[in-house]
């Protein structure tokens, strides 16, 4: 057993090391072309269960007195839908379902950070044989750049449906400082830094909190190491962290979603 | 930090998960919603309705009853009227029949006077004539003081 995870030597950067190892499956000759089983499988299977709850109790959804399952739900909806509205004053018909698609998905992948790293590791080692699995996509760089990408060309989609090719162009080179010709270069520029900085700043956001959680989880976990009362105290803090975790989880993901529906309704602006 | 084909995975199942969301979550529970609040905002409006025919359904009460009030006043004060007249009335007609009465029994009892003087003045007319007779036998001749006679009697 030694021998088979001498990279994960029992030594704290072994220990480290081997909850930040992802499930790793090459389908190409690149480093590229790998996939990250456990981001996918964990995001997708939390993202059914979640949707598949909203779709079920949407699906039996009455006008008239609602259940409580209903009105929780309603609850949530209501609560991105006025977000969306005070923020954004078109048709929020795409960018409403959007945002909860952001807020729900990226808050249920967060909340994976509560699950304790080593009973978890110990669960998918004995459950699914598996070795390596990481349980929360968010500390994953590819899911935060995937949610932020994909709004960052829904962004681009929904400025050049609302202004045109042209004045999507026209913008990127006579805003925001004017359309002096002098000022043209300056222009693009600005909207580079902006273009590239935006989907960064999302992205990194979300990943750099999740994977600090993730971190400090793993730290307090070594106190383990120190005998049985560095583990009750590593435990209470793992608990402290924990609780102060939630609002990191729930702020995220409302943060990530505030973003999303600011860019798209910038997107929605012509200067 | 190993950017790779997760990436792509990743954008692909959020696209799917948007697409259901906006699809399938979003409009029926938005529709369930907005019905509810037309529900809410017509029941409202119906009670407002409903208190407006309530004010004025006690408006026409009201009217209904002081408009009654008044017919029952005016009958009282017609009936009243029309007693009192009738009253008055009976009063005259009884005045006037007494008094019709009064001169009848009146002219009654003139006449019987009357028919006594006529029978008592004949009376006496006879009877001063026969004594008149007793006494002028001779010397009045019947058919000559005829008049005379006559004359005496009326004035009698």
């Amino acid at each position: 057993m030694a021998a088979q995870h001498a990279e994960h030597a029992l030594t704290p950067t072994g220990y480290i090391q081997h909850h930040l190892t992802f499930l790793t499956k090459p389908i190409g000759d690149t480093p590229f072309w790998t996939l990250h089983l456990d981001t996918l499988v964990t995001s997708a299977v939390l993202g059914i269960v979640v949707f598949g709850f909203l779709y079920w109790v949407v699906s039996g959804a009455t006008a008239g007195v609602p259940t409580k399952r209903q009105a929780f739900v309603e609850l949530a909806i209501d609560f991105v839908n006025e977000q969306a509205r005070s923020m954004f004053h078109g048709d929020i018909r795409f960018l409403a379902p959007l945002a909860l698609t952001v807020f729900v998905w990226v808050f249920f992948m967060n909340a994976m950070d509560f699950l304790p790293v080593d009973i978890m590791a110990l669960f998918y080692k004995h459950a699914f044989g598996l070795e390596n699995w990481r349980s929360v996509p968010t500390s994953d760089i590819n899911t935060t750049f995937a949610l932020a990408l994909t709004v960052w060309l829904l962004m681009i989609f929904f400025s050049v449906k609302a202004k045109g090719v042209g004045g999507f162009i026209h913008e990127l080179f006579c805003a925001p400082f004017g359309s002096n010709p002098s000022l043209w270069l300056f222009n693009f520029l600005f909207n580079i830094v902006e273009y590239i900085s935006k989907p960064l700043s999302h992205s990194l956001r979300l990943y750099g909190n999740m994977y600090a959680g993730e971190i400090i989880f793993l730290l307090l976990g070594l106190w383990a190491a120190t005998g049985v009362a560095g583990t009750l105290f590593g435990a209470l803090l793992s608990a402290g962290w924990a609780i102060f975790h939630i609002l990191i989880v729930a702020l995220q993901a409302f943060i990530f979603m505030m973003l999303t529906i600011v860019y798209i309704a910038m997107a929605h602006e012509s200067h | 930090m190993n950017i790779n084909f997760t990436l792509v995975a990743q954008a692909i199942s959020f696209s799917i998960f948007i697409w259901f969301t906006a699809r399938f979550v979003w409009p029926p529970l938005m529709k369930a919603v907005e019905d509810r609040q037309k529900k809410i905002a017509d029941g409202l409006a119906a009670a407002d309705r409903g208190q407006q025919a309530l004010l004025q359904a006690q408006g026409s009460a009201q009217e209904v009853v002081n408009g009654a009030k008044q017919q029952s006043q005016d009958l009282l004060a017609n009936t009243q009227k029309r007693v009192d007249d009738m009253i008055e009335q009976a009063k005259v007609a009884a005045k006037a029949e007494g008094e019709r009465q009064l001169a009848a029994a009146r002219a009654n009892v003139e006449q019987e006077v009357q028919q006594a003087r006529e029978t008592l003045r004949g009376q006496v007319a006879a009877l001063a004539l026969a004594g008149a007779e007793q006494i002028l036998m001779r010397e009045i001749d019947l058919a000559k003081h005829q008049e005379v006679l006559q004359k005496l009697g009326a004035r009698l």
